[in-house]
């Protein structure tokens, strides 16, 4: 299976004018690459930087005016600042569009780029990314304020959409990143070819918390590229509530002596949907610290799937390394695949990983019937409830209880009318949670 | 309203197995108003089966036999059906679900019971002042109430949490199984005290032991031996002490040469 990148080469060679910067290597190395089937099908590339007919603002309505995170959106591939966003950032932080920072600030932006990971996808980024974000923390500077990224497909054609976000924390500085992808017009299907790449200076701390809130006829291809020098932490989530066709990988590299690493994922999947996973956590120095959790709840005809691996050079004696991924198939025609694999080279090392698929425990669910509590709402309560660990692990206040709250509306069934009290976006709310507790 | 002469429960010739294997073996009892039952006998006699099977477990099937309670095929009901009709099941081992906290527990359980009546769910503040209510009766501690539910509780305090989930939800029937439990006598004391003080002229218990200690708390009207799936024996509070001072065997014994001499 599979499809050539024949068709995406092809583009970049007829709007080469369009694609600024030395993007040889991408092209060379695309030449003879395999893209799986998702790029098959026919989006289109607003690669003139055509202004879309877009209401951000409908989807808007209640959050915006008092959000206490700093925030901004990404409407398709476009960077779009909120009001005063600046105002909210203390001094020397940037939080910005990237393309403007390879013009501003190219010194900040340019070391932190290159991937050169060998993976068709990222080299497809390279090859036609057009903008995204660029956020900076300088040195010794920690954040209070959480930042927020909404991610927004709305236009009016099916659309392909090329996006990248380029983190940089420096030596001793700490922040806290929430990210919401998010369907405006669900009628049209999106493609979102995402690369996220973090760059964690000594003793820098991270945490990113990336929620999928994307309609069914969205496909998200999403790599996260992360290193680690000594003594940072990063401290990642990875949440599918919902969407078409997900897959995820997620590579760490613990360079430095005393990195830690905590990468935790959770899906929940109904209808046809697919959600996949794919970790690669290496431990390259001494003391390194990793811990995995990633758990699915499949229902209908969904497809989950984890491909976990950890790896552990030579160099990285007295590593530690954890990995569990916990599954539930929620109906008979639910799929799971696993895949977990370690690879240790080095003697001086805790490692273990674990993974299981089951049902939902008949002994709970038959208590809490047994108390009046009615079969759906008792299994909704127990699939949010074998949730709860990866929750717990957001270190956003606010943050967590709005996911409780997600969670148990997707359970329900409910998460598709989105909002219908208010009419806004389920986005919005996480914004308008966290005010109470940063304002 | 209680179409059969004011009993509350009435199960005639219940039959139930699992996975193909007959546990119950026509059962017959009946329960009124008022009364406190107590259900003995040796292990592997079908005591807790038949708890499960009234309370509706689907692992079990009905495969003969019917149950009216207050009038209403009980059979025909869902577990939660059952519960919001007034019956009530104390478990002997109570489940952890990790996760789910007491308080949510609670209020989805009283809420739907609200529901299936018709009436509105109770709000935040009602709701919270009913809990503190009821856990004075049981005196169960406030931060258990915190906690998920029956989650790293010990014995005595999981003991303690049914018998304020009974308090709570004020059943008709209640049914304790404490079959081998072993419970220490303060979780006896627990367990004992909250049903006397929640025992009325309208609503009924049936208490299943192996032991006749926890009868010493709770006084029985009528004590039954079930052996091999069938109650074998019906009698006082007398029967209760005769077990506890002979044993089962010789119960067992006159059963068995029975069949012996039928076959």
């Amino acid at each position: 299976m599979g499809c050539s990148a024949k068709q995406y080469t092809d583009i970049y060679d007829a709007n080469q004018a369009l694609l600024s910067g030395d993007r040889s290597a991408a092209r060379q190395a695309l030449a003879s690459a395999e893209l799986d089937d998702a790029f098959a099908a026919d989006y289109g590339l607003n690669l003139n930087r055509v202004a879309l007919p877009v209401n951000v603002a409908d989807s808007f309505r209640c959050g915006v005016p008092t959000v206490s995170t700093a925030m901004a959106l990404v409407v398709n591939d476009t960077f779009a600042p909120t009001a005063r966003l600046d105002e909210r950032l203390p001094q020397g932080v940037r939080f910005m569009s990237l393309g403007d920072a390879m013009r501003e600030c190219p010194q900040l932006v340019t070391p932190h780029l290159h991937v050169a990971d060998g993976d068709p996808l990222t080299q497809l980024n390279d090859l036609l990314v057009q903008d995204g974000v660029f956020i900076y923390i300088p040195r010794g500077v920690r954040l209070q304020r959480p930042l927020q990224l909404v991610n927004i497909f709305s236009a009016p054609i099916d659309l392909m959409a090329v996006r990248r976000v380029v983190i940089v924390v420096e030596e001793g500085a700490e922040g806290k990143l929430l990210v919401c992808d998010h369907t405006q017009d669900r009628s049209r299907r999106y493609l979102g070819l995402q690369l996220v790449q973090i760059s964690l200076a000594d003793g820098a701390a991270f945490q990113l918390h990336d929620i999928e809130e994307s309609s069914p006829l969205t496909t998200r291809r999403y790599s996260l590229r992360c290193r680690l020098a000594a003594h940072s932490s990063l401290r990642l989530s990875v949440s599918t509530l919902s969407g078409g066709d997900t897959a995820n990988d997620i590579r760490i590299d613990l360079d430095g002596d005393g990195a830690e690493a905590v990468v935790n994922g959770m899906a929940i999947t109904d209808g046809t949907q697919r959600a996949s996973n794919a970790t690669t956590v290496c431990h390259h120095g001494e003391h390194t610290h990793s811990d995995q959790l990633f758990k699915y709840v499949a229902d209908g005809e969904s497809h989950g799937e984890f491909r976990g691996s950890i790896v552990v050079d030579e160099s990285a004696r007295f590593t530690e390394a954890y990995q569990t991924n916990r599954n539930i198939l929620a109906s008979d025609t639910a799929r799971m695949h696993t895949e977990p694999t370690l690879e240790i080279y080095c003697d001086e090392v805790k490692c273990s990983h674990g993974a299981a698929t089951g049902q939902l425990d008949p002994q709970a669910l038959f208590y809490m019937r047994t108390r009046g509590i009615p079969e759906d709402t008792a299994r909704h309560m127990l699939m949010e409830a074998f949730m709860a660990d990866v929750i717990d692990s957001i270190g956003i206040e606010g943050l967590r209880e709005r996911m409780r709250m997600l969670v148990e509306r997707r359970f329900s069934g409910i998460a598709d009318a989105r909002c219908a009290d208010c009419g806004a976006s389920t986005t919005t709310c996480v914004s308008s949670t966290l005010d109470k507790n940063y304002d | 309203m209680n179409g059969n002469d004011g009993i509350l429960l009435d199960v005639r010739g219940l039959r139930a197995s699992i996975e193909g294997k007959e546990i119950l073996k026509g059962i017959d009892l009946q329960v009124r108003p008022g009364e406190v039952h107590a259900i003995m006998g040796p292990n592997g006699s079908g005591k807790s089966t038949l708890s499960e099977v009234l309370a509706g477990d689907p692992a079990f099937t009905v495969t003969a036999g019917q149950v009216s309670f207050h009038g209403i095929d009980l059979l025909a009901l869902s577990p939660e059906d059952r519960s919001h009709e007034g019956l009530f099941l104390s478990f002997q081992y109570p489940v952890e679900i990790p996760g789910v906290s007491m308080v949510n527990f609670m209020r989805a359980a009283i809420n739907a019971k609200r529901k299936y009546f018709g009436e509105p769910a109770l709000s935040a503040a009602d709701f919270l002042k009913l809990m503190r209510r009821k856990r004075e009766v049981v005196e169960l501690d406030n931060k258990l109430a915190s906690r998920s539910v029956n989650e790293g509780f010990s014995g005595g305090e999981k003991k303690r949490n049914e018998i304020f989930q009974m308090a709570v939800l004020e059943p008709r029937l209640s049914i304790l199984d404490e079959t081998d439990s072993g419970l220490d006598i303060d979780a006896l004391r627990v367990v004992a005290g909250g049903v006397n003080k929640l025992k009325t002229e309208s609503n009924a218990t049936i208490v299943i032991t192996h032991y006749q200690r926890l009868l010493d708390y709770i006084k029985p009207d009528f004590v039954h031996v079930l052996y091999k799936g069938r109650i074998v024996r019906t009698g006082g509070p007398e029967l209760a002490l005769e077990l506890e001072e002979r044993g089962y065997d010789w119960i067992k014994n006159e059963i068995d040469g029975k069949e012996g001499q039928q076959q």
